[in-house]
């Protein structure tokens, strides 16, 4: 007690301290735990055997699902990365006024009023083989038959990923533009930097830490996911996310809680690298 | 059977009256009250007579909470067991798969599970659930003998897969293990069934559908899709792929890894070379890929097909030569159920079986548990096109009142007798469950 009333601050991070016990390490234990358990089609079966990760670490279906959920992630990540610069930079330096600057960037956010499931069943009408996208494309006469890959495929998970998670670079970005001194771009402008030199030697350099934060929203959420790749392709693709939910609705938890620590540590990894090179802490 | 007198209804009502001296009187006035409202209520819909009045007193205030797939969780029944019992029932709809999991994870969170039969049999041992002493249903002889020794009539075959009878009945009150011969004890109460067989769009197709193996046709690339449950999904596949001649089965509902490895191997072939366009997980999927025109042919449902008619497009539910894929659900009483809220289960099960509620989903295609029971609620006509396959003489009215079919038409596949008695399959839930999960994700992620 004594070195508590010396010291506060540990008493100032106990709430902090007992949420992230109570609802992020308590879980993860207990998914660790289980994933050493056995089972059968309706029991979980206390247990210590390696037979969920051996079979998880050695399956083709894993390295297919890791294969298709990096391809995912990483053509996600840049695309989003390359419209949520864009926007960012538009809204951030050619927007004089701030007032303008505000009402776009809130319309930037209209879309995230409705549920994601929402934004994401409302492409399927207009990607399918009769849908609008198709019906127009053959009234102007530019294709012939209906494009199949439209709908049902890598192009349209994609698509929605993009479309979900595009916000969640601009945000970050955007603000770590507007932190950016002005002097700045005047002064590399005047010492004879080309409009191109001044964006890649300047603004990027000090956006990293947006740039960062964006990048670990959007490849997390990604690698995550289920339902988007399920609707989006149709049920033809599976990511990690998908092989573990299947396990999941059909009560073999252990199973997905093998999935879930091996996916768990493989994003950790992907982040580690990721800190390696952008300190964040630092550049915030 | 002191499990009766326990949970007799007169000493439960007895026992507010008598501890709480004051109240007595108020509560005795409400419920006299309340039965008048009641006696009212079945006068008025004329339905239901015969239930002891003092049941419907006592379980007035129960609210029951049922969940299950969304055939069967609908709101009129829910509204009707009101006007009826005055019972609450508070509905949850999930898919199959999520179902399983819930009973089974969290026991306390139903009262009525509303499960299928090879759900139960995941489910039953796993100890969540109590039997039902079939002496306190007055209906129970009214139940179809399918559900009792698996055959429709003298001398049907029973068909392969989880047959409902054979997970139908335990070995006693306390046993989780379910027996061979019917007995006292029943661990589902059969409330609706039906034979499942491809959906086709007749004017997309382009010629006659007559097998299984049909959707596997070059013809029809890119424009077929099967069902991603995969203990649902494995059953369809082996259907195709007997079909095709590629597999001989023992049991299509208990399959050998040697017979899986080799479906899972023609499936993945097909989906290599493209022939599927999606694979479907929900209802409202495939009522949208039928409708939409992504696919002409697919594994559906019943209610589906029926959904897409209802928009106006052609598609039938092509009866096909192997025969089909059958499924049953029933409802039973979750293990924690005791005194006032177990009589007001009973009750409820006993009215579900009463003919209400069987001619509300005879209406939608399904058949009733006890067709002798629904055929009461049913006009001749109704009758007629649900059940004995004849042309229907008047317009066939949704159960929202919307016309579904006109004068002249016939149900696809014709009568009850000739869809149920040409089952080759049950749904089923196998011994390689595991390694067919497991192969089945393979193919998903193929």
């Amino acid at each position: 007690m004594r070195s508590l009333a010396r010291n506060p601050s540990y008493l100032q991070v106990t709430p902090l301290a007992l949420v992230i016990l109570l609802f992020l390490l308590f879980p993860v234990i207990t998914i660790l735990v289980v994933s050493f358990w056995d089972f059968n089609a309706y029991q979980l079966i206390p247990d210590f055997i390696f037979d969920n990760y051996s079979f998880l670490l050695t399956s083709e279906v894993t390295l297919k699902a890791y294969l298709k959920t990096f391809f995912y992630a990483f053509t996600t990540w840049a695309i989003t990365l390359s419209l949520g610069f864009t926007l960012a930079y538009y809204l951030a330096f050619y927007i004089r006024s701030p007032l303008l600057q505000g009402v776009l960037f809130v319309l930037c956010t209209v879309p995230f009023l409705t549920s994601n499931i929402i934004r994401m069943i409302s492409w399927i009408p207009l990607l399918g083989r009769n849908g609008m996208v198709n019906s127009t494309l053959l009234e102007t006469g530019l294709i012939d038959a209906p494009l199949e890959w439209l709908l049902y495929s890598d192009f349209a998970v994609v698509l929605a990923f993009v479309h979900l998670y595009a916000l969640f670079m601009v945000v970050p970005i955007f603000n770590s533009m507007m932190r950016i001194d002005r002097n700045l771009i005047e002064a590399s402008i005047d010492a004879g930097a080309s409009a191109l030199q001044t964006v890649f030697q300047v603004v990027v350099p000090l956006c990293k830490s947006g740039i960062a934060i964006g990048s670990i929203f959007v490849v997390t959420l990604v690698m995550g996911d289920f339902i988007t790749v399920r609707l989006m392709s149709g049920g033809l693709s599976a990511s990690v996310g998908v092989l573990i939910h299947n396990e999941i609705s059909l009560l073999q938890y252990p199973a997905a809680a093998a999935g879930a620590v091996v996916l768990l540590l493989t994003v950790m990894l992907m982040l580690s690298v990721l800190f390696r090179f952008i300190n964040i802490k630092k550049e915030l | 059977m002191s499990f009766d007198e326990k949970n007799d209804p007169q000493t439960d009502t007895e026992t507010p009256a008598t501890s709480g001296k004051s109240s007595g009187g108020l509560s005795r006035r409400s419920l006299i009250k309340a039965a008048g409202a009641l006696g009212g209520a079945a006068i008025g819909s004329g339905a239901i007579t015969g239930f002891p009045m003092i049941w419907a007193q006592n379980i007035k205030n129960i609210k029951l909470r049922q969940f299950g797939t969304g055939v069967s969780n609908l709101n009129d029944i829910a509204q009707k067991a009101k006007e009826d019992l005055g019972i609450t029932l508070e509905l949850t709809a999930l898919d199959s798969d999520a179902v399983a999991q819930r009973a089974v994870t969290q026991p306390r969170s139903y009262d009525i599970a509303d499960i299928e039969y090879w759900i139960c049999k995941k489910v039953f041992p796993a100890g969540v659930m109590q039997p039902m002493d079939t002496k306190r249903l007055k209906n129970f002889d009214k139940i179809s003998p399918l559900f009792i020794n698996g055959k429709l009539d003298e001398g049907a075959e029973i068909a392969q897969g989880t047959a409902p009878h054979t997970v139908g009945f335990t070995e006693g009150k306390d046993s989780t293990r379910f027996a061979t011969e019917p007995t006292q004890w029943m661990t589902l109460v059969p409330t609706i069934y039906n034979a499942d067989t491809l959906g086709i769009r007749p004017d997309l197709v382009g010629r006659p559908i007559t097998h299984w193996r049909d959707i596997m046709d070059p013809a029809f690339k890119g424009k077929t899709s099967i069902l991603n449950i995969p203990s649902i999904g494995i059953m369809d596949a082996a259907m195709i792929c007997e079909s095709m001649g590629e597999i001989r089965y023992g049991d299509k509902g208990n399959m050998t890894r040697d017979e899986l490895d080799k479906t899972i191997e023609i499936l993945k072939a097909a989906k290599a070379q493209g022939q599927f366009r999606a694979f479907w997980k929900s209802f409202d999927e495939s009522v949208n890929l039928m409708s939409s025109g992504e696919v002409v042919i697919q594994s559906m449902w019943s209610p589906a097909v029926a959904a897409v008619r209802a928009k106006g497009i052609a598609c039938k539910y092509q009866p096909l030569e192997e025969g089909y894929r059958a499924w049953g659900g029933g409802i039973g009483l979750a293990k924690h159920l005791s005194g006032l809220e177990l009589d007001a289960a009973y009750e409820y099960i006993d009215w579900y079986l009463s003919g209400w509620v069987g001619a509300y989903l005879n209406r939608q295609g399904y058949y009733s548990a006890a067709p002798s029971t629904s055929k009461q609620f049913l006009s001749a006509d109704e009758w007629g096109y649900w059940i004995e396959g004849k042309p229907a003489q008047g317009n066939i009215l949704s159960t929202d009142g919307k016309i579904m079919e006109k004068a002249g038409a016939v149900r696809d596949g014709g009568s009850y007798w000739d869809r149920m008695g040409a089952v080759a399959c049950w749904n089923s839930v196998m011994d390689e469950n595991k390694y067919m999960v497991r192969k089945w994700n393979e193919f998903i992620a193929s």
